[in-house]
């Protein structure tokens, strides 16, 4: 199988505090990946190195053969590839729905504005959304709000996608329709990266779960072995309390 | 064209009636001064706009030529300045310049200082979500500042900058001291042939006042309107 994402003895600190200590892990194309573990483990920050919106304090990233942490490498164009969804959904308030999609597309890719605009209906009927289109943001739910910041990620059309807990922020009854949305992403094939506190979306959808405790991959295993049978004491308390 | 009835003030000795023949001389200044503020503020947006971006530069020169160049204009007086580029640029170039024109490039400069520090303000306060949503999405810099990090700042701070432009109207006063025939200087010249000056000068304190208000209610409109689009 391809390697997707390869990285090789990830350090990162902010000043004195070691986030991450020698993350070394290869994730594969097509592979689903949840990243679940306590707060302060390490998950978003690991993950934000992934498209270098953190800069490893040292340690090698290759991103479909590209070494990204390479000072040499275009990381604006490294950025085409992968795509990011955010817990705080980070739209452009200023631009309606279908604006938010196509923007990327056109001003980055150069992509024709009335061919951009027709790949934004068809990827705002995928998440459900097509009536939305000429609305801005504000006027939408959260659920609503992170389906077309899935939506606007997508229309990039990346190899991979990292979503950095995209359900945290939402109420509960709107968590089910973004975590749909995914789930049919991940089916299409997807390279995905999910930190996540969903533990029953990581367990039915995910193909590989990588469980992070101070800064460290504590576990490395398929869903169905680790949650009937972590192997370390810091998994097994984890899972007792959220599950 | 407005009749204005004759208002003599016995005790005070008021008679409006006296400048009435100049009022669309004095008038003309307005324009003259409107001009000057419109043509003052814009330029100054425009580079108070790049020298917000020097100071938030990461580029140490940029940095600090926006932030001692904010810190000079902001520390000499209006005046001082505009003397400066009035009488002693001719000097340095062998060139004269208008007094509008002198009086233009004073006011752009030094209210590029004073709108830098707001629209820095301004970029400051976009969400940093924005700049990481855009940057993921592969923008760069440039279009990533002029599509989805300045509207949002602007939008932010725009009572500001309507202050701005009305403390720019205000100051343009200071040009009547080299020459350039504005609202005031017109109302003094008319005062100074007349031997009037509380009718003239009483006039040109309302016609200031009037425009600001308008100002003020077209920033208003403008704030309410921008705050329906979100």
């Amino acid at each position: 199988m391809a390697i997707a994402i390869h990285v090789n003895r990830l350090f990162k600190s902010f000043g004195p505090l070691q986030v991450l200590k020698e993350i070394s892990t290869d994730i594969n194309r097509g592979e689903v990946v949840a990243m679940i573990g306590p707060s302060g483990s390490g998950k978003s920050t690991f993950l934000r190195c992934l498209n270098l919106l953190e800069v490893p304090t040292s340690g090698t990233i290759e991103v479909d053969g590209v070494e990204i942490t390479n000072p040499k490498t275009d990381v604006m164009s490294l950025r085409q590839n992968v795509g990011m969804v955010f817990q705080h959904f980070n739209l452009f308030p200023h631009m309606t729905v279908l604006e938010n999609i196509m923007y990327a597309p056109v001003r980055v890719k150069g992509v024709e504005k009335s061919q951009a605009q027709a790949k934004g209906m068809e990827l705002l009927q995928k998440v459900g959304l097509s009536e939305k289109a000429s609305i801005y943001p504000s006027r939408l739910s959260g659920g609503q709000k992170q389906r077309v910041a899935i939506a606007r990620a997508l229309a990039m059309e990346p190899d991979i996608m990292l979503f950095d807990e995209p359900t945290s922020a939402l109420d509960p009854e709107m968590v089910k329709e973004v975590l749909d949305v995914m789930k049919d992403l991940a089916l299409s094939g997807m390279t995905m990266v999910i930190v996540t506190h969903e533990m029953g979306f990581a367990r039915e959808v995910a193909n590989r779960i990588l469980f992070l405790d101070q800064g460290r991959v504590v576990e490395d295993a398929p869903p169905d072995v680790f949650f009937s049978t972590p192997k370390s004491d810091r998994a097994t308390q984890f899972l007792q309390k959220v599950l | 064209m407005i009749v204005m009835p004759t208002i003599t003030l016995a005790a005070l000795d008021l008679d409006f009636g006296r400048i009435f023949p100049s009022l669309p001389f004095i008038l003309q200044g307005l324009i003259v001064t409107l001009q000057f503020t419109a043509l003052s503020a814009v330029l100054g947006f425009i580079w108070g706009t790049v020298l917000s971006l020097f100071k938030i530069s990461s580029i140490k020169p940029l940095y600090w030529f926006g932030t001692v160049y904010t810190s000079v204009f902001r520390g000499t007086p209006l005046l001082v300045t505009l003397s400066l580029i009035y009488f002693a640029t001719p000097q340095l170039t062998g060139q004269d310049i208008s007094g509008f024109q002198a009086g233009v490039i004073t006011f752009a400069l030094n209210s590029g200082a004073y709108v830098s520090e707001v629209i820095r303000a301004g970029i400051l306060a976009v969400d940093k979500g924005q700049r990481e949503a855009a940057v993921s999405l592969g923008v760069r810099y440039q279009p990533m500042m002029i599509d989805i990090i300045l509207p949002q700042a602007i939008k932010n701070i725009l009572p500001a900058l309507v202050n701005e432009s009305i403390a720019l109207l205000k100051d343009s006063t200071l040009v009547s001291v080299i020459g350039a025939q504005d609202l005031l200087r017109r109302a003094q010249i008319v005062a100074a042939e007349k031997y009037v000056y509380f009718e003239p000068l009483l006039m040109v304190a309302i016609v200031y006042y009037v425009v600001v208000m308008v100002l003020t209610i077209l920033a208003t409109v403008l704030e309410r309107r921008l705050q329906r689009s979100s």
